[in-house]
């Protein structure tokens, strides 16, 4: 059931069709496999010449709502049939929460760029966190390493230098993620209103209405947006159980992904990945309307920046001169 | 007869024009189709196993099909910009072209639209952009006015040209109350669906190569000279081939006025060449790889040299009276104003304005494989829309379903 249909069976209705007949049964799983089935033909159909997208992920049907217009049971029902269709394919209990954002929470992030030394752990604990494809592999962090000569010069950084070797001598570190814009040109330019800003400030993605377009991508200034090429593979052993549903659950190809400040984790109180990973606490999280909070008193009294910040998108995630 | 009856033998009338034809026509078709099928196969290939068989990649995620696109949405908006000097200066000459342009223009929305589609990760769910099903992401986002306009504008055409087709096949004189506020409307519709199609890029501030309100008038010159080439081809196609009386006259205009356009374009080019250079900004690398190659990525310098060059030798062609008046000269500048203005649109849009992308990094983008021959698959479906549109057309537009004697003037 987890895989309804594959592409091969895709192909070619008639195929399909022929098939139907042979596994008509009254076992109420294997009808709903029938029927994602079919949706799937008839998705294979309205797409161009019979090949639809139909990937190795297929468990929502043709026919969804946009997330954000469904109903609690209708919610319900989609997260129960996701939840057991990747406990199959994982071996293992996935539980996929639709908790909302809390109304006295606004989330905020600063990073202390005279503390990062470039070691890259923060990409790694987000790439397991997240369920990242690892080939090819996704990253929603980019470390850029920079002279600092040059200062922050996005002509000049190097994503690609080499992580044994750092803190390089005459380099600094800016790591780039998703700056969950108060403005975010993204939103806009999506045709279809498949990514938007929730009340807490995180901007998420609805991987089942995405076209995969990428107009949000051509959009983003920071380079924070990832398509999935192909589809993504993350071995099920590594396989992160705890998803939400606009964060961390399996991708299919085809849609665009990307940082959502962890929001499996900080929805419950907890800091990202990236924040707890960091060895040396470069990394700051909070919440922006509890004015005793760590990341109010580093806007408050250090030195903080924002990148191109004359575009006027307005970041949530802050750089900040800690020392 | 009845207006059903009248329509129902204009149908039949149109497939029995398509279905016959003589060798030449035959082997046109069969050659199209053919690039047709390859380009189903790699599209296939694409759908399978994802946009990873393109070039494409996060740092360059827009290439070849939205370029392509980009251009073909030019070609259908002058196409039907001829409509101008026609219907408002009522210049006889050209007013036969005005049929062969909405046709022209009906093929190139339909190959936009098959670009567009080709590219997105998703093409089952475009559905979900319309309204009411879906949810179309209006007033803000501009892909969103891109699909209103783009589609309003083929229902348009294709409105227009089925009832003036109708209208010469039944002998009847079109009403003009009828069709004229229609072909006046598609007017400013042509020019809106290319600028919108300019809003697509130059409202991305992130983008600063495209981020330039200098883009739409651009998008609008470079327009006007690559329809009307194809024009001029066919219009010399259909006078050899058919009866078709098109006058020297009417094409030796059309390249005037093209020759303006491209003049036009490339102020507008020179322009941005001066402003970014001039100014000297760390925006100027986006001109510098176009034209220089950075950092020894030179992938599509070449072909941005044979872009200028071909733009500057067509304006030369198509200025000179001498010139754009002897055949030869005149073809030689339409294959060079499709050189340039497919080359500076196609590639010398997109890919500059991507790379390097909005954190520095250089990705050197070429179009794959897959890519190519799924473009040329679109290509192929384009022209044979345009042939079948025009094999329809001809007989229609020189009367020959009409008694002797009875014809309507158009």
């Amino acid at each position: 059931m987890s895989k309804s249909c594959k592409n091969e069976g895709c192909g070619s209705g008639a195929g399909c069709g022929g098939a139907h007949a042979a596994t008509e049964e009254l076992d109420p799983q294997v009808e709903e496999a029938t029927r994602r089935e079919f949706m799937c033909v008839i998705a294979g159909c309205a797409a161009a010449l019979g090949v639809s997208g139909c990937s190795e992920i297929t468990h929502t049907s043709f026919f969804q709502k946009r997330f954000r217009e469904l109903g609690p049971e209708e919610r319900a029902s989609i997260v129960a049939d996701l939840e057991k269709e990747f406990s199959e394919k994982f071996g293992k209990p996935v539980t996929i929460s639709t908790q909302p954002a809390r109304e006295d929470v606004q989330f905020g992030y600063a990073l202390d760029i005279s503390r990062c030394i470039g070691c890259r752990r923060c990409v790694y604990a987000c790439v397991k966190e997240n369920n990242q494809s690892r080939d090819p592999q996704v990253h929603w962090i980019r470390v850029l390493e920079m002279d600092k000569e040059k200062g922050i010069d996005l002509a000049h950084a190097n994503a690609y230098y080499d992580a044994e070797t750092v803190p390089r001598p005459g380099h600094f570190y800016l790591p780039v993620a998703c700056q969950q814009c108060d403005q975010p040109s993204c939103v806009k330019s999506c045709p279809v209103g498949a990514t938007w800003k929730e009340p807490d400030g995180i901007v998420v993605i609805d991987y089942d209405w995405c076209i995969g377009c990428r107009c949000c991508m051509s959009a983003c200034p920071y380079g924070a947006r990832h398509f999935n090429w192909t589809d993504p593979s993350v071995p099920a052993e590594e396989i992160n159980p705890k998803m939400h549903y606009l964060g961390n659950r399996p991708r299919m190809k085809g849609v665009v992904e990307k940082c959502t400040f962890c929001v499996q984790r900080t929805r419950e109180g907890r800091y990202p990945a990236c924040v707890e990973v960091c060895p040396v606490g470069a990394r700051k999280f909070g919440n922006l309307s509890d004015p005793n909070s760590e990341i109010r008193y580093i806007l408050e009294h250090k030195r903080v920046f924002v990148l191109k910040n004359e575009l006027n998108t307005r970041p949530r995630f802050f750089y900040f001169y800690g020392l | 007869m009845n207006t059903a009856t009248l329509f129902a033998r204009f149908v039949l009338d149109s497939l029995r024009s398509i279905t016959r034809g003589n060798k030449l026509y035959w082997t046109w078709v069969a050659f199209l189709l053919l690039l047709m099928s390859a380009g189903v196969l790699a599209y296939v290939h694409q759908s399978r196993n994802g946009l990873i068989t393109t070039s494409m990649r996060d740092q360059v995620s827009w290439a070849f099909y939205i370029g392509n696109f980009t251009f073909l949405v030019g070609v259908a908006a002058a196409a039907v910009l001829l409509v101008i000097p026609a219907y408002v200066y009522e210049w006889k000459p050209i007013k036969e072209v005005v049929i062969l342009g909405e046709l022209l223009a009906i093929s190139a929305i339909t190959m936009c639209g098959l670009f567009v589609t080709v590219d997105v990760g998703h093409p089952e769910r475009l559905w979900h952009l319309l309204p009411g099903l879906g949810h179309l992401n209006l007033p803000r986002s501009m892909l969103a006015w891109d699909v209103v306009v783009l589609n309003s504008y083929l229902v348009l055409n294709v409105i227009i040209v089925t009832y003036l087709l109708f209208s010469l096949h039944a002998g009847r004189s079109p009403n003009k109350k009828l069709f004229l506020p229609l072909v006046l409307f598609s007017i400013p519709a042509a020019i809106g669906i290319h600028t919108v199609t300019a809003f697509l890029y130059c409202g991305l501030p992130g983008r600063p190569f495209w981020n330039t309100s200098i883009l739409v008038p651009r998008f609008l010159a470079s327009a006007f000279c690559s329809g009307p080439a194809v024009l001029i081809v066919l219009m010399q196609i259909l006078r050899r081939f058919t009866r078709f009386e098109i006058q020297n006259e009417a094409i030796w205009k059309i390249a005037e006025l093209m020759s303006y356009a491209m003049g036009v374009n490339l102020i507008l080019l020179g322009a941005e060449v001066f402003k970014d250079y001039y100014s000297n900004t760390e925006h100027l690398i986006h001109m510098r790889y176009m034209f220089e190659g950075v950092g020894g990525h030179h992938a599509i310098v070449p072909w941005m040299w044979l872009s200028v060059f071909c733009s500057i030798a067509a304006f030369l062609v198509f200025i000179v009276p001498k010139t754009r008046r002897n055949p030869i000269w005149l073809n030689l500048g339409c294959a060079l104003i499709w050189v340039g203005v497919y080359l500076e649109k196609g590639m010398g849009l997109v890919i500059p304005g991507m790379t390097p992308d909005t954190l520095g990094e250089i990705y050197e983008y070429f179009p794959s494989h897959t890519e190519l021959w799924v473009a040329s698959g679109v290509f192929a479906t384009g022209f044979l829309v345009f042939t079948l549109l025009v094999k329809i057309a001809t007989p229609i537009m020189l009367g020959d379903y009409q008694p002797a004697g009875a014809k309507v003037a158009h």
